[in-house]
């Protein structure tokens, strides 16, 4: 350790506001090129048959596990010739409409939990924290390996698997949102203006929580994907020959010592989004949260 | 004192009783018969009714409820459709033991890696070490664990041959063989706490370094480590520990998932392994130990404030 003489400590104080602006544009600039990547893989993902060089289920049998860079197929193909490029391309869309879909089903679940809990007061009020809690109590992995055990697998129970596991987060959030609304002087103008309670909640609480809770949904859309994917991975949520990245890194794994690039394809291109969504996230959060701009 | 402590006990009481309720009640929706299961090619309509009589599930759900409760609560878990093993052995004697090993080898290796990163992060502020930090908690954070271990397998094990990459080995067994069938489990589960805690030491390390007790100590003449390692430290204990307990959650999830990357035998799999043979018994065994995890280590959390830091001991 330094010893930091005091004079330095001061000057490194003063130009704060600078410092500031700098790193603003630093972190513009990441979220920039983040939003450009997040975009690339939603353009890819919704003209994948256009983008892909193959369709994602097609063998080549005279090609089973070639490395990359082989003719034909740019980034390769895994053991049952598929070339691995075409893959990851639909791929992405698997993984965006499970992570934005489950995002989907937790925010709106979130809302209807956390408005009735933030609302409702009294018993109602506690029973539903409880539950909020015994919610919270499971990692959302956890509680959707339970839910999914009962659905069976597939996308659309992915979707609902991961969803239903979001709610949770959602709903405590939301509830202390409402909570804050509630108490503020217009609500309770409104209350003695005689604007029914329906009314209230509809034109003067909701506003005041969707749009925060459309921030926290950006945030989580990454740990929805994570989530979804790693389901995959444990070969229990969307079922083969689905080019979904999470079970093409679990069929690369068992090849990982001669042919690597059938789990580093889809694993880098699920690594570079999920960095993309989560700089997009904070991003968005710092931006419209000034609560959290100085935490690093 | 004890009446906070007992206060903070009943509830999370109150929470694992909620957990095994739905969790129960999720057991009751799962699809398919468990006495035709069990019954097999048995089965006859009087095997049926018998079984169904000696099981108890003609009663009401909160009757079912209540004895699966208290039959849980004394270790009486059923017996595996598949291994016809005492669910109870296989769960919490063999599989937890190892989802904890490689948990606690994890965050120890995270909090002694990553709390002095972030102090390094934290009081050369601006310098390379920062800017590094701080790529690397952003990455850390959001990179999937389970294709860290594979690009770990590949690295160390294929590549290099230097660490074995599958199975376990209890270090309470045979030491050096268990430390090195750890380290790639231990180093992937690690890394998404260790960008944590770089994070949050730096976050919380700067914002105490500008209160005035620093200054204070400072101007007492006290060196500069003593300041830092001592009166900073001491002072981002606790958002740590929140941050520790809050995040056990995400430990215990990326055990899974480090778990089958590894083939480890533990919680992780073994709920795997359930949820493929539709052994809903151990699928609800293994929400339950996670949940008491959770839950007891965060009321554990709760429970050291206090001694932590003076400052919240009631008086």
């Amino acid at each position: 350790m330094v010893d930091i003489p005091v004079d330095t400590r001061l000057a490194a104080r003063r130009p704060t506001r600078l410092e500031g602006l700098r790193a603003l544009a630093r972190s513009n600039i990441y979220f920039a090129i983040a939003s450009i990547v997040v975009a690339l893989f939603i353009l890819s993902a919704t003209f994948a048959p256009l983008v892909s060089p193959h369709p994602p289920l097609d063998q080549d049998m005279a090609a089973f596990m070639s490395p990359p860079l082989t003719e034909n197929h740019m980034l390769g193909t895994d053991s049952f010739g598929r070339d691995l490029l075409a893959r990851t391309i639909y791929g992405a869309r698997y993984a965006l409409a499970i992570g934005f879909g489950a995002v989907l089903i937790g925010a709106l679940g979130g809302l209807i939990v956390g408005v009735a809990a933030g609302l409702s007061g009294g018993v109602t009020e506690w029973a539903l924290m409880r539950f909020i809690d015994a919610l919270l109590a499971l990692p959302s992995l956890i509680m959707a390996i339970a839910f999914i055990s009962i659905l069976g697998q597939g996308v659309d129970k992915v979707i609902l698997a991961v969803g239903v596991a979001l709610i949770g987060p959602f709903s405590r959030t939301v509830r202390a949102d409402v909570l804050q609304v509630k108490a503020q002087a217009f609500v309770e103008a409104a209350g003695l203006m005689g604007v029914k309670r329906l009314a209230i909640i509809w034109r003067h609480i909701l506003p005041n929580v969707i749009f925060p809770l459309a921030v926290q949904a950006t945030i989580r859309v990454s740990y929805a994907v994570l989530v979804s994917s790693g389901l995959s991975f444990l070969g229990i949520g969307v079922a083969p020959p689905t080019p979904d990245w999470g079970l093409m890194i679990a069929e690369g794994r068992s090849f990982v010592s001669f042919a690597p690039w059938i789990a580093g394809v889809p694993g880098t291109a699920l690594a570079i989004l999920l960095i993309a969504l989560s700089i997009v996230g904070d991003g968005v959060r710092e931006h419209f949260d000034p609560k959290l701009r100085k935490q690093g | 004192m004890l009446l906070f402590a007992a206060g903070k006990i009943l509830q999370t009481l109150m929470v694992l009783l909620i957990v095994s309720a739905v969790s129960f009640t999720l057991l009751k929706l799962a699809p398919g018969d468990p006495i035709q299961i069990m019954l097999g090619t048995e089965y006859s309509p009087e095997a049926y009714t018998s079984l169904m009589k000696q099981l108890g599930l003609d009663r009401s759900m909160i009757e079912q409820y209540l004895r699966w409760l208290g039959s849980f609560v004394t270790g009486d878990w059923g017996v595996s459709y598949v291994s016809k093993a005492p669910i109870f052995q296989f769960a919490v004697v063999e599989a937890l033991p190892v989802t904890l090993t490689l948990a606690a080898s994890a965050l120890a290796l995270s909090v002694l890696i990553g709390v002095p990163l972030g102090v390094l992060a934290a009081t050369r502020r601006g310098s390379i070490w920062d800017a590094a930090t701080s790529v690397f908690t952003l990455t850390g954070t959001s990179f999937p664990s389970f294709y860290l271990g594979i690009l770990l397998i590949w690295l160390f094990g294929v590549k290099f041959g230097l660490f074995p990459t599958m199975g376990f080995v209890a270090p309470w067994e045979d030491f050096w063989a268990g430390v090195s069938h750890l380290t790639l489990p231990a180093i992937t589960l690690s890394i998404y706490f260790l960008a944590m805690i770089v994070r949050m030491t730096r976050a919380n390390l700067i914002e105490v370094l500008e209160q005035p007790y620093i200054a204070a100590a400072r101007a007492r003449g006290e060196p500069n480590w003593r300041v830092v390692w001592v009166h900073g430290l001491r002072n981002i204990l606790m958002p740590l520990v929140t941050i520790l307990g809050l995040q056990l959650g995400a430990l215990l999830q990326g055990a899974v998932l480090t778990e089958t990357v590894f083939s480890l035998p533990g919680v992780g799999q073994m709920i795997t392994n359930a949820v493929l043979n539709r052994e809903y018994g151990i699928v609800q065994a293994g929400v339950m130990i996670t949940a008491c995890l959770f839950i007891t280590t965060n009321l554990i959390v709760d429970l050291a404030y206090p001694y932590l830091d003076p400052r919240l001991r009631p008086r």
